[in-house]
């Protein structure tokens, strides 16, 4: 249950300048590259990650030192990494904080992640809208090349290292490890049916590891601290280390804020993000991002026997479980990028839901027909309610298109629609009902209900 | 005329091309260098580009009717995205979406009259801690209010896009812990204080940040 004796990932956000070499390098930058490509082995290097049980922080959560195992370099290949800056998830906004504010040890860390993978070239593969984040990225790259950190001769030893940066250009699906691949190619960005999974065919045919930006800034404090005292910072087992909590809407002080894994989405609003805003109860919150089932503070986790894996919090609210990968699949939602949308009473779910599948229907890439089809008609349903044009049976059609969209696709976006959608049906049912029978009445719609804040009344 | 590129540019795509092992991976980067120079991706564009990376006209037409940001017709001198999804909704997105289609005059999807603006609604844009916002060319502006809206705006219509974003636009900055609240949500029980060093981080807008304290 330890809590980490300062900050790690965003330990050098507060320095002035912190994105320019000259600041970053005396605070530590590079400091566990040359230590890594001098002195350690690349085998070491992946059994410290293997051991710092860190999962993905780009939403799936899978554990980034198994994912490096399933390289199995044949002759001629090369292999790519390359890692994932779309940050494209509705409620996400963590990535862009390390990329603007300390992309010297996004570069750090993909440097070891390359020597210890035997990779020679990296992408980072960043959402189009980030001009500015994408202007540091390449300022500190080309400082990190300048200083021989990259190149033909990295710290001196014969392993080249290339970090190059390439820009989206506005959609979300590009995400989506094997959209990103296409994208990188120069294609559309369509997902492609896996296997082969990426870390056998990836980009450019060849043997790709897909990383996030978060999972690679923290490689340097892995390789540092050794895997098995990083992993220990977590209140959880098999789910290692800190990460970064993104907190928006009706909270005091949105923003992020770095914490052990395992904090409770009580303790994220509450202690990190200064409470509700005007004090006004919490009614429901997203907990990882949009694709992530919604979370109700009245349930109650219903876990009477012992050998349920959420036992220990039974008969406790659901905002009270620690929020690590497990506990959360376990909860029937999903820990996603750990970034959190919090809302109060006055907002209508089926409002709230109306506009993250307006989200899903604009950005399905269209390939996969229970996809394509399936978020028009939810929007449609979703529409006709609150505008008071619709049924009862508009509720059960919106479960049965869901369920429908499930398990029926290339990618998983399609299931990323559904299960929130399924969360909020379930959940705030009686809302939906009566939406059915009465539309949404004005006053509680939530783009109405902070009119007064936007305008300097409140 | 057919379209081609400054020679700077020119340069800068050889460079491009050293990034990857197959050429067609230079297309979206070529793609962008392109639109800022010519503000959008017009046929004379799509043909040099073809030429450029031995593709046909019509798949480089596919990936650029594929990405939102990539504009296949003319659009206004500025381009503003105004985020709605939930995040930004929450905090007002709809009140500042209907500000700028005031001040803009144009709806939406819709060019102002004297050219200057192109307004469309963007889906989210990864600054939801600091919503609601907007995005006009490169640049982000979070936390806004519509006081500070309506003072940027003028400040770009006045003064052009540089002089604005010199004084409005915003990155992530950092910020020491804020004092902790007393206040709590209804539904919580006391749990113990996080650790001191909780980071909070939020972009605000450079000064005069005082005011927009005072207003809300
Ligand atoms: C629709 C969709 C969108 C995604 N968007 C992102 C994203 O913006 N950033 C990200 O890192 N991962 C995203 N992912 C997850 C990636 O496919 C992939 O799992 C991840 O980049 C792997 O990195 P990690 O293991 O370090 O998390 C998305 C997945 C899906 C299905
Ligand atoms: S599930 Fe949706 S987004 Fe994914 S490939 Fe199919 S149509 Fe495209
Ligand atoms: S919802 Fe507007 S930036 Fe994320």
């Amino acid at each position: 249950m330890s809590a980490p004796s300062k900050p790690l990932l965003t330990a050098r956000y507060g320095i002035a300048e912190s994105w320019k070499l000259a600041k970053a390098e005396p605070a530590g930058a590079y400091r566990i590259a040359r230590e890594a490509l001098t002195n350690r082995k690349p085998a070491d290097l992946k059994e410290e990650v293997k051991k710092a049980n860190i999962r993905g922080r780009g939403g799936a959560g899978f554990p980034a030192g198994v994912k490096w195992g399933f390289l199995n370099k044949r002759e001629g290949e090369e292999i790519y990494l390359v890692i994932n800056a779309d940050e494209s998830e509705p409620g996400t906004f963590k990535d862009r904080s390390i990329m603007d504010l300390d992309p010297h040890r996004l570069i750090e860390g993909a440097i070891i992640s390359c020597f210890a993978i035997d990779a020679h070239v990296a992408y980072i593969y960043v959402r189009g809208e980030l001009a500015f984040s994408i202007g540091r990225l390449e300022q500190a790259i080309a400082e990190a090349r300048q200083a021989g950190y990259l190149g033909e001769r990295p710290f001196g030893i014969d392993h080249p290292i290339e970090v190059y940066v390439h820009s989206g250009a506005g959609a979300y699906i590009c995400g989506e490890e094997t959209a990103l691949l296409n994208s990188l190619e120069g294609r559309r960005g369509e997902p492609r049916l896996k296997p082969p999974f990426p870390a056998v065919k990836g980009a450019f045919g060849m043997p790709t590891i897909v990383n996030n930006v978060e999972t690679i800034a923290a490689v340097p404090d892995i390789v540092e601290m050794g895997g098995e005292a990083w992993s220990s910072l977590s209140r959880l087992p098999g789910d290692g280390g800190i990460r970064i909590y993104g907190v928006s809407g009706h909270v005091k002080n949105p923003g992020l804020y770095e914490a052990p894994v395992g904090i409770t989405m009580r303790e994220l609003i509450d202690d990190y993000a200064g409470g509700m805003l005007g004090d006004r109860p919490l009614k429901a919150v997203v907990p990882g991002g949009s694709s992530t089932p919604v979370l109700d503070p009245r349930r109650k986790v219903d876990a009477p026997a012992e050998a349920d894996p959420l036992h220990k919090w039974h008969g406790q609210s659901e905002i009270d479980v620690p929020m690590g990968v497990d506990t959360y699949r376990a909860l029937g939602t999903m820990l996603g990028t750990c970034c959190a949308i919090v809302m109060d009473d006055t907002v209508n779910m089926v409002e709230a839901c109306r506009n993250l599948m307006r989200f899903y229907k604009h950005e399905s890439c269209g390939q996969c027909t229970p996809c394509r089809e399936g978020t028009g008609w939810l929007v449609d349903l979703l529409d006709n309610l609150c505008d008071g044009r619709g049924k009862v049976e508009d509720v059960e059609l919106l479960v049965n298109v869901s369920n429908n969209m499930m398990g029926n696709t290339i990618c998983a976006f399609a299931d990323g629609t559904a299960m929130p959608m399924l969360g909020m049906v379930q959940k705030f049912r009686e809302e939906f009902m009566e939406a059915a029978t009465r539309g949404v009445p004005e006053g509680v719609r939530h783009d109405e209900s902070v009119r007064a804040m936007v305008e300097g009344r409140a | 005329m057919a379209f081609a590129l400054t020679p700077e540019r020119e340069q800068q795509v050889e460079d491009v091309l050293t990034r990857y092992p197959e050429r067609r991976a230079a297309l979206l980067p070529i793609l962008w260098l392109c639109q800022r120079q010519n503000g959008w991706i017009s046929p004379d564009v799509v043909e040099y580009v073809a030429e450029r990376l031995e593709l046909s006209t019509s798949i480089v037409k596919g990936v650029v009717t594929f990405y939102t940001m990539f504009f296949d017709e003319p659009v206004g001198e500025n381009v503003v995205w105004v985020c709605r999804t939930l995040s930004c909704d929450l905090r007002g997105g709809k009140a500042i979406q209907e500000r700028l289609e005031s001040k803009l005059g144009c709806k939406a999807g819709h060019t102002s009259s004297d050219g200057k603006f192109t307004l469309l609604k963007a889906e989210c844009l990864a600054a939801c801690g600091q919503a609601p916002m907007v995005q006009i060319n490169d640049h982000y502006y979070e936390n806004l209010d519509l006081a500070l809206l309506d003072r940027f705006i003028d400040t770009h219509a006045a003064n052009g896009a540089d002089a604005a974003a010199a004084e409005f636009a915003t990155f992530a900055s950092f910020h020491a812990p804020t004092g902790r609240d007393s206040g709590r949500s209804s539904v919580s029980s006391a749990p113990p204080p996080p650790s001191r060093e909780a980071v909070r981080l939020a972009s605000q807008p450079p000064p005069p940040a005082g005011e927009k304290g005072d207003e809300t």
